[in-house]
């Protein structure tokens, strides 16, 4: 294991422990939840939107689970922040794979993806545009739940 | 002499036996790696892969049909391991040993080929809280096409079953199936199946024994037991994959309808109507795994030869001091019952570290263990738990992956601190 790794887990570690953007939102414009039944992992993400109705304003999660989930997450809000919501809900998951930085697992790379997963959904439904195949198919391996 | 006490017990030499075993030699970063999830499943000795690749290359052909040599060869090695099989779990006769492709396999073959014929509504198919999903979910599945209801056995805080709740469980229907797993793959429980027949057969019920976990290291003699099913898998005892087998007692396959329909398990066949062939072939259909059930026969030899009483004592061993290491760490709790109750695993948690997360640090220190459910999700239900860590133990196993397995959990415990 390089040194470059061990720097990429410490900000896993240092995301996981101090999670960013932790928190509920009231009233926001979007919202959805989703869980990995295989491990548990949880996560819960809310949007406001700007004046525009497209840009990120304000993105926020609760959840729990393993430290990949939950830091991946964190990440993902501080990614996000700032962006438009259409690009965001086709933003391709390499972008976030590349930011946790570190070699994963096929298992792994679920809990990798759940808040992203989670967070298109939200956009999606928000906006009313259909979710991709690609994501719906893990939507429904990952119980997302898009209810509000 | 008669003043010295000799005990017959040889102690299993671990380290001979590792010489065996490929991976065992294989270094990651300079170090071997500490392989610590054999209950999910078992490396391979040498001895077993020359004799899988051996009968491929001298013995192989499909059985029972052909009237040249080779097919007389394949048949004989085929044939040959049913009986090593047999002679492993003392069963009366081969006639009573099915070649399935897993012990999930087995089960589901008694779960539909008994189940659907002798079960309705009334009756009653009873599991455990322990079970893996392979012996709950084919009876839960069962249960509710036929109308009869299903029930568990709980388990109490140490993870054993709680017997006294068998007569409650009477009381509501009429118990027709008791299934259970010999040993805990979650817990490394020895679960009291003995006891648990004695139950089903005053209630004529049949006992189903899941003994994937067991087989491979206790002895198991079937007769002994006196249940009526016993499903065995072989990769996890040393064996190749994708091949397993079913016990159960003649008169009971002999009644039963087949389970998968074509091939060698048919006598004649006429448009208005087909006939099965005999035990054990009537549950046969298809080609089988043919080489990979001789491999089969040369891993019983090969765990044979070891001992199954030195293999329980050099597990019991290592399970025990695993325990005692773990209890010195803070912060981790570990499940199940003592060490003189349960079989060589150990499932424990570290606290507000989730179990993949430790798998993946322990990983990175070169020590392999599972983190996850281990299929047996409502166990993690009644545990109160997402998923447990796990490490389990077998022949090649040694007390310095026992060691690093802890150096690692003390490291996974810094970096979460």
């Amino acid at each position: 294991m390089g040194e470059f790794d061990q720097l990429y887990r410490e900000v896993i570690l240092d995301h996981y422990k101090n999670p960013r953007g932790h928190g509920a939102i009231a009233n926001a414009d979007a919202h959805a939840e989703g869980q990995n039944p295989l491990c548990g992992d949880e996560v819960s993400i809310y949007v406001s939107f700007g004046d525009d109705g497209d840009t990120i304003d304000e993105v926020k999660f609760e959840g729990r689970g393993c430290a990949i989930s939950q830091a991946a997450t964190s990440m993902l809000t501080e990614m996000v922040q700032g962006r438009s919501a259409t690009e965001i809900a086709a933003l391709p998951k390499e972008e976030l794979l590349e930011e946790i930085g570190i070699p994963l697992t096929p298992v792994r790379l679920k809990c990798a993806i759940l808040g992203l997963g989670v967070l298109k959904v939200a956009l999606h439904r928000a906006k009313g545009t259909p979710l991709p195949e690609e994501w719906s198919t893990l939507a429904d391996e990952l119980e997302f739940d898009a209810d509000d | 002499m008669d003043a010295v006490a000799v005990t017959a017990q040889t102690k299993l030499d671990s380290q001979r036996i590792r010489a065996d075993f490929a991976y065992l030699e294989e270094l990651r970063n300079g170090k071997p790696v500490a392989f610590l999830d054999s209950a999910a499943s078992t490396q391979k000795p040498r001895q077993v892969l020359d004799g899988l690749r051996d009968f491929y290359e001298h013995s192989y052909a499909n059985v029972h049909r052909g009237v040249y040599q080779l097919a007389e060869r394949a048949t004989a090695g085929y044939e040959g391991a049913r009986e090593k099989v047999r002679a492993f779990i003392n069963a009366p006769s081969t006639r009573e040993i099915v070649f399935t492709r897993s012990a999930t396999e087995s089960i589901n073959l008694v779960a539909y080929a008994w189940g659907l014929d002798n079960l309705g509504p009334g009756d009653l198919v009873v599991v455990t809280e322990l079970e893996h999903h392979s012996n709950f979910v084919p009876w839960q599945y069962i249960a509710k096409r036929t109308g009869a209801g299903f029930r568990m056995i709980p388990i109490d805080d140490q993870g054993e079953l709680q017997v006294d709740a068998l007569d409650a469980i009477a009381r509501e229907g009429n118990v027709k199936v008791v299934a259970n797993n010999l040993i805990s793959n979650s817990l490394g429980t020895v679960n009291p199946v003995e006891q648990l027949t004695e139950w089903a057969h005053e209630h004529g019920a049949i006992m189903v024994v899941d003994a994937a976990q067991a087989a491979p290291h206790r002895a198991l003699d079937v007769q002994a037991l006196g249940c009526d099913f016993v499903a065995i898998s072989s990769h996890k005892m040393c064996g190749p994959s994708a091949v397993g087998a079913l016990w159960g007692r003649a008169e009971l396959l002999d009644a039963m309808s087949p389970f998968n329909l074509g091939g060698h398990m048919i006598r004649s066949v006429r448009y208005e109507e087909t006939t099965w062939g005999q035990l054990p072939y009537k549950f046969e259909a298809g080609t089988q795994p043919i080489a990979e059930a001789y491999a089969f026969g040369v891993a019983i030899d090969y765990i044979s030869a070891i001992g199954l009483d030195a293999i329980e004592q050099h597990e019991h061993e290592l399970v025990a001091y695993a325990m005692e290491q773990l209890s010195e760490i803070d912060g981790v709790s570990v499940y199940g019952p003592p060490p003189d109750r349960r079989a060589g695993i150990v499932s424990f948690n570290l606290e507000n570290v989730h179990p993949h997360d430790v798998s993946q640090v322990l990983d990175w220190e070169n020590v392999a263990i599972r983190g996850g459910h281990h299929c047996t999700q409502p166990l993690m239900k009644r545990l109160g738990v997402a998923a447990t860590c796990r490490a389990s133990f077998y022949v090649y196993s040694i007390p310095d992956e026992v060691d690093r397995l802890i150096a690692g959990l003390l490291k996974a415990k810094k970096a979460f601190a």
